[in-house]
C-alpha cells in the first residue's frame, strides 16, 4: 500500500465539539498553521470547515485536535464504508433494544404468571401496599433503563406539536403505571373493586414493543439486501500509474484521466476506455446479461463489472459519484424512497393517526364510566390504556415503503431500474405496449445477409467495390455494407466525385467505374435495367431484409440485402406481454413490407410502418384517449416524444449504457424480457402493497375498537393491555415480514 | 359525573387544540443556511423559514439510533437522502419559489417544513 494522500484540491472535514463562535478562529488558525494549507474556513452552522492545499486529511485532524476538537472528514468515505458502518449502528441499536427487552421482560414475566397463577393484583392491606409500591419502584426503574426512549421521544414530540408511536406508547404504560401508584398510595381514592395495579401491563407492554422493534430492525436489513448487493459490486481499491509506477490507492482516490491496472479475477473500479490490452468482461451484474463481452483498445469499461480473462489498462473517464454504478445506486435508492401514490392516503392518515387514537383513548374512557359496570374506572383506565397501545401508525406508515424498497430492488436486480414509486404502480395497470421496431425488437445493427450476383462470379470484387462507395455515406445501412467487407478482410478502394441522392441511393467513381447503388427508383431513373431481379427483391423484402441494387457502369452487377436482425428472445419475450393481456403495438420508420415480415416473425398483429418520430407520440395520445394505459419503449433518443408522452417510458440501454434520467423504467440490458419483468415485479409490488395496506387498515380498525370494549356489552370480551402490546409489536413485524417475501420473486420467469 | 364528563371534553379539546390548530412558531433563517438536529423522535428546528429565490442549505445531524430517522425525504423537491448515523449530511436544494415544502421520515412521524417566503 502506498501511502495515503488526499489528491483532491479540497478536504471537507466535520468539526466536533465547537460550542461558540470562538472556537472558529482557533480552529482555522490551526489549519492555517499546518504545512501546505492555503486556506481553511470553517461554517460554524454546520461544523463544517473546508480546507484548500495539499496538506494530509490525517495532519489536518492532528491540528484539530491539537485545539481541543475533534474533527472526521466528510464526503470521503465510499458507499461501502458507509454501510459497515450502518450495519454496526443497526447491530448496536439491535443490541440495546434486546437489552431493553430482557430488563422489561425479566420483571413483566414474573408478574403476569403471579396474575395468573395467584390472582387478582389487588389493594387490600397495608403489606400488600408496601410490597406494591416496591414492585411499582422496579416498574419506574424498567420504564427509565428500556422505556426511556418512548419518554422523551414522546415529550420532545409534544414539545413540537406533533404526535407519534412514543407518543400511544408513553401515555399507555404511563397511565396504568399513575393508576396503579394512586391505587398503591391512596387507595381510599378508588372504589374497592377497582383497586387493580398494571405495573404487569407497564413493563411487558415495554418488553414486548422493544422485542418488536428489535426484530422489525432486523427485518428491515433485509430489505435492503439489493442495494446492498450493489453498493457490493464497488472494488475498494484500484490499480493505477502514477510516476510510471503501480500504486494501490483507494477508488475514491482515483482521478479522471488516471490509467488503471485491471488484472483477471478484478473488478473495474471507475468507469473508462480501454488503452491497452484484450479481456471478456462480465457484465451480468449490472445488466443481467450472462453473456461475458470483449473488450479491446477502446471499448469503455463499466465500474463493479469483473474482468474475466486478460489484462487491461484502461484510461478513467468517470470517477467517484459520477460512475455509472454510482447513478445506478443512487438512483435505485432514490427510487426506493419514493412513494407510488397508492401511499398517499395511508400518508394522511398517519399524519392525523396518533391525535385520533388519543380522542377515541379519551371518549372509550369517558363510555366505561357514564355506562360502564362497577368498578368502572378500572374498566375505563383498562380501555383507555389498550387503546392507545392496540393503535399502531408504524404498520400504516410501513405498508407502502417496505415493499417499494424491496421491489424496487428487485427490478434493480434484474437489470430494471425503476425510476420512483409513481413509475412502479403505472406500470403495474399498463394495458398497450409500443414497441419501437428497430433496436427495441431487432439488435438495431442492420447485416449483410443477402449478396445476389447478376452477372459476375467475383462476389468477393462486388461487395469490395459496393463496400468502397458506401464508405462515402453515413446511412446505416450503407455501415452494415462496409462492415460486411471489413469482416471478410476486403480492402476498400479510393473513390470520387461521391454524390449522395437523398431517398434513393449513391453514386461515385472508382477505379475508372461509375458506381450506383440504391433503390428501383433509382435505378429507373438512371436507366439500369433490373426487370429480372424485381421478384428476388420482393421476395426479400417478405423476410424482412430490405434489397438494394448495385450497379457498375450502368449494369445491375448484384442485388444486396441488408437485414437488422431479430433479437434472439424477443418472440418470447412478446408473448409473455400478450399473454398477461397487454395490447403489443409496433411502430417503425421502415417501409411496409420489412415491417410486415418482423411483425409476422415477432407475432405482432397490430403496427405502423413508415412511422415518423412524431406519429410515435400522436400514436401514444390516441391509444390513451381510447382509455390505454400506454408503455412506450424505445432506444431513448428520437423516441424521446413519444416516450415523455406515454404513461411509463421505457428506455433500452444498450448494455451498460444507462440512460438513466431519460426515462420513467430503464432495462439495462437489450432484452425485452426487462419489459416483461419489469411489469411483473411491479405488481408483484403493488400486490405486496395492498396487502400491507389492507392488513394495517384492518387491524387498527377492528383493533381500536376492541380495545374500547365495543364487544364486552355483547359477549363480555375486553382486551388485555398486554395482548395490545404484543399484538401492537407483531404488526409491524407483519407488515415488515411480508415485504420481505417479494424477495423471493423471481422475475425473470423465461 | 358532569365534572369528569368536562374533564374528558376539555381533554379533547386540548388534544385538537396542541396538535392540530396551534400553528408554532417558525426558525427564521437569515443565510438560508441551517442545522437541523434529528434526535429523539424529531427534527430540531422543525419549522424553518427561509428567503425564496436564493439556493438554501440544510445540515441534518442525525444524532438518533431509530431506524426510521435515518430516510430524509422532501417530497415535493423529489430529494431523498440516507442520514448517517453520528454524522451530518447536507442538503443542497436550489432556490425555491415561496410555498410550504414538508419533509419528514418514510413513514412521516418525523416531520418539518420548509417555509419559503
Amino acid at each position: 500500500m502506498v501511502p495515503m494522500t488526499n489528491t483532491k484540491s479540497d478536504i471537507h472535514l466535520i468539526i466536533e465539539g465547537a460550542g461558540c463562535a470562538s472556537c472558529v478562529g482557533k480552529i482555522e488558525g490551526a489549519l492555517k498553521a499546518t504545512l501546505g494549507v492555503v486556506s481553511a474556513e470553517m461554517n460554524f452552522a454546520d461544523r463544517t470547515v473546508i480546507v484548500s492545499g495539499t496538506a494530509k486529511t490525517e495532519e489536518l485532524i492532528k491540528a484539530v485536535e491539537s485545539v481541543g476538537y475533534n474533527a472526521k472528514p466528510i464526503d470521503d468515505s465510499s458507499e461501502t464504508d458507509v454501510l459497515d458502518e450502518k450495519e454496526a449502528a443497526d447491530w448496536a441499536y439491535y443490541k440495546k433494544l434486546m437489552r431493553d427487552t430482557f430488563i422489561a421482560l425479566s420483571l413483566g414475566i414474573p408478574l403476569m404468571i403471579y396474575s395468573i397463577v395467584i390472582g387478582e393484583m389487588t389493594v387490600e392491606t397495608n403489606a400488600e401496599r408496601m410490597s406494591w409500591f416496591m414492585v411499582g419502584v422496579l416498574t419506574f426503574g424498567v420504564m427509565y433503563f428500556s422505556g426511556k426512549h418512548f419518554y422523551v421521544g414522546a415529550w420532545k414530540s409534544f414539545k413540537n406539536h406533533s404526535a407519534n408511536m412514543d407518543t400511544l406508547i408513553a401515555l399507555g404504560t404511563g397511565t396504568a403505571w399513575i393508576y396503579s401508584m394512586v391505587v398503591v398510595f391512596v387507595p381510599d381514592a378508588i372504589p374497592m373493586m377497582a383497586r387493580h395495579v398494571y405495573f404487569e401491563a407497564t413493563a411487558m407492554i415495554i418488553g414486548l414493543i422493544n422485542l418488536g422493534l428489535a426484530l422489525e430492525l432486523k427485518a428491515r436489513g433485509k430489505t435492503s439486501e439489493a442495494i446492498k448487493r450493489l453498493i457490493g459490486l464497488q472494488a475498494k481499491t484500484a490499480t493505477v500509474i502514477r510516476d510510471k509506477k503501480e500504486v494501490q490507492i483507494g477508488i475514491e482516490q482515483v482521478l479522471l484521466k488516471d490509467v488503471v491496472k485491471v488484472k483477471p479475477g478484478e473488478k473495474m473500479p471507475v468507469d473508462g476506455v480501454v488503452i491497452e490490452g484484450h479481456t471478456s468482461i462480465d457484465e451480468s451484474m449490472l445488466t443481467g446479461e450472462p453473456m461475458p463481452v470483449e473488450k479491446t483498445e477502446g471499448d469503455e469499461v463499466v465500474a463493479g463489472t469483473l474482468n474475466k480473462s486478460g489484462v487491461i489498462f484502461f484510461k478513467a473517464t468517470r470517477v467517484g459519484k459520477d460512475t455509472a454504478l454510482a447513478q445506478i445506486i443512487n438512483m435505485v435508492k432514490r427510487a426506493q424512497n419514493s412513494k407510488p401514490p397508492i401511499g398517499r392516503l395511508a400518508d394522511v392518515i398517519s399524519g392525523y393517526f396518533v391525535p385520533v387514537v388519543m380522542i377515541i383513548s379519551v371518549l372509550s374512557a369517558l363510555a366505561w364510566l357514564n355506562f360502564g359496570p362497577a368498578p368502572a374506572i378500572a374498566f375505563a383506565i383498562v380501555s383507555a390504556t389498550t387503546v392507545l397501545i392496540i393503535a399502531c401508525p408504524c404498520a400504516l406508515g410501513l405498508a407502502t415503503p417496505m415493499s417499494v424498497m424491496v421491489g424496487v430492488g428487485k427490478a434493480a436486480e434484474a437489470g430494471v431500474l425503476i425510476r420512483n414509486g409513481e413509475a412502479l404502480q403505472t406500470a403495474s395497470k399498463i394495458t398497450a405496449m409500443i414497441l419501437d421496431k428497430t433496436g427495441t425488437i431487432t439488435e438495431g445493427a442492420p447485416k449483410v445477409t443477402d449478396i445476389v450476383l447478376a452477372h459476375s462470379k467475383d462476389d468477393k470484387k462486388v461487395l469490395q467495390l459496393a463496400a468502397s462507395l458506401e464508405s462515402g455515406s453515413e446511412h446505416p445501412l450503407a455501415q452494415a455494407i462496409v462492415e460486411s467487407a471489413l469482416e471478410r478482410d476486403i480492402e476498400l478502394l479510393k473513390i470520387d466525385s461521391f454524390k449522395a441522392i437523398t431517398g434513393f441511393g449513391v453514386e461515385a467513381n472508382c477505379e475508372n467505374r461509375v458506381l450506383l447503388f440504391g433503390n428501383e427508383k433509382l435505378m429507373k431513373i438512371k436507366g439500369v435495367d433490373v426487370t429480372g431481379h424485381i421478384e428476388q427483391a420482393q421476395t426479400l423484402a417478405k423476410e424482412a431484409k430490405t434489397p438494394m441494387y448495385f450497379a457498375i457502369d450502368g449494369h445491375l452487377a448484384a442485388l444486396i440485402a441488408v437485414a437488422d436482425p431479430i433479437k434472439p428472445d424477443s418472440i418470447s419475450a412478446i408473448k409473455r406481454l400478450q399473454a398477461n393481456n397487454i395490447r403489443v403495438i409496433m411502430l417503425t420508420g421502415d417501409n411496409k413490407e420489412t415491417a410486415t415480415a418482423v411483425a409476422t416473425k415477432v407475432g405482432i398483429t397490430e403496427f405502423l410502418a413508415e412511422v415518423l418520430p412524431e406519429d410515435k407520440a400522436n400514436k401514444v395520445e390516441e391509444l390513451q384517449r381510447s382509455g390505454e394505459i400506454v408503455g412506450m419503449t424505445g432506444d431513448g433518443i428520437n423516441d424521446a416524444p413519444a416516450l415523455a408522452l406515454a404513461d411509463v417510458g421505457f428506455a433500452i440501454g444498450t448494455g451498460t449504457d444507462v440512460a438513466i434520467e431519460s426515462a420513467d423504467i430503464t432495462l439495462m440490458r437489450g432484452s425485452l424480457h426487462g419489459l416483461a419483468d419489469a411489469i411483473a415485479v411491479s405488481k408483484a409490488t403493488l400486490r405486496n402493497i395492498k396487502q400491507n395496506l389492507f392488513g394495517a387498515f384492518i387491524y387498527n380498525v377492528a383493533g381500536v375498537p376492541l380495545a374500547a370494549g365495543v364487544m364486552y356489552p355483547f359477549f363480555g370480551i375486553l382486551l388485555s393491555p398486554v395482548i395490545a402490546g404484543a399484538a401492537m409489536a407483531l404488526s409491524s413485524l407483519t407488515v415488515v415480514s411480508n415485504a420481505n417475501r417479494l424477495r423471493l420473486f423471481k422475475a425473470q420467469e423465461h | 359525573m358532569i365534572v369528569i364528563n368536562i374533564i374528558g371534553l376539555v381533554l379533547i379539546a386540548i388534544i385538537v387544540w396542541w396538535f392540530w390548530l396551534y400553528k408554532p412558531q417558525e426558525t427564521v433563517v437569515e443565510n438560508n443556511e441551517i442545522m437541523i438536529e434529528v434526535k429523539d423522535g424529531i427534527y430540531s428546528p422543525a419549522l424553518i423559514q427561509v428567503a425564496a429565490d436564493r439556493p438554501i442549505l440544510l445540515t441534518f445531524f442525525r444524532n438518533d439510533q431509530n431506524p426510521c430517522s435515518e430516510t430524509l425525504l422532501f417530497p415535493s423537491l423529489e430529494i431523498s437522502e440516507q442520514l448517517k448515523l453520528n454524522e451530518i449530511t447536507q442538503v443542497n436544494i436550489k432556490a425555491l419559489i415561496p410555498g410550504e415544502y414538508e419533509f419528514h421520515c418514510q413513514m412521516k412521524m418525523y416531520h418539518g417544513v420548509l417555509k419559503v417566503i
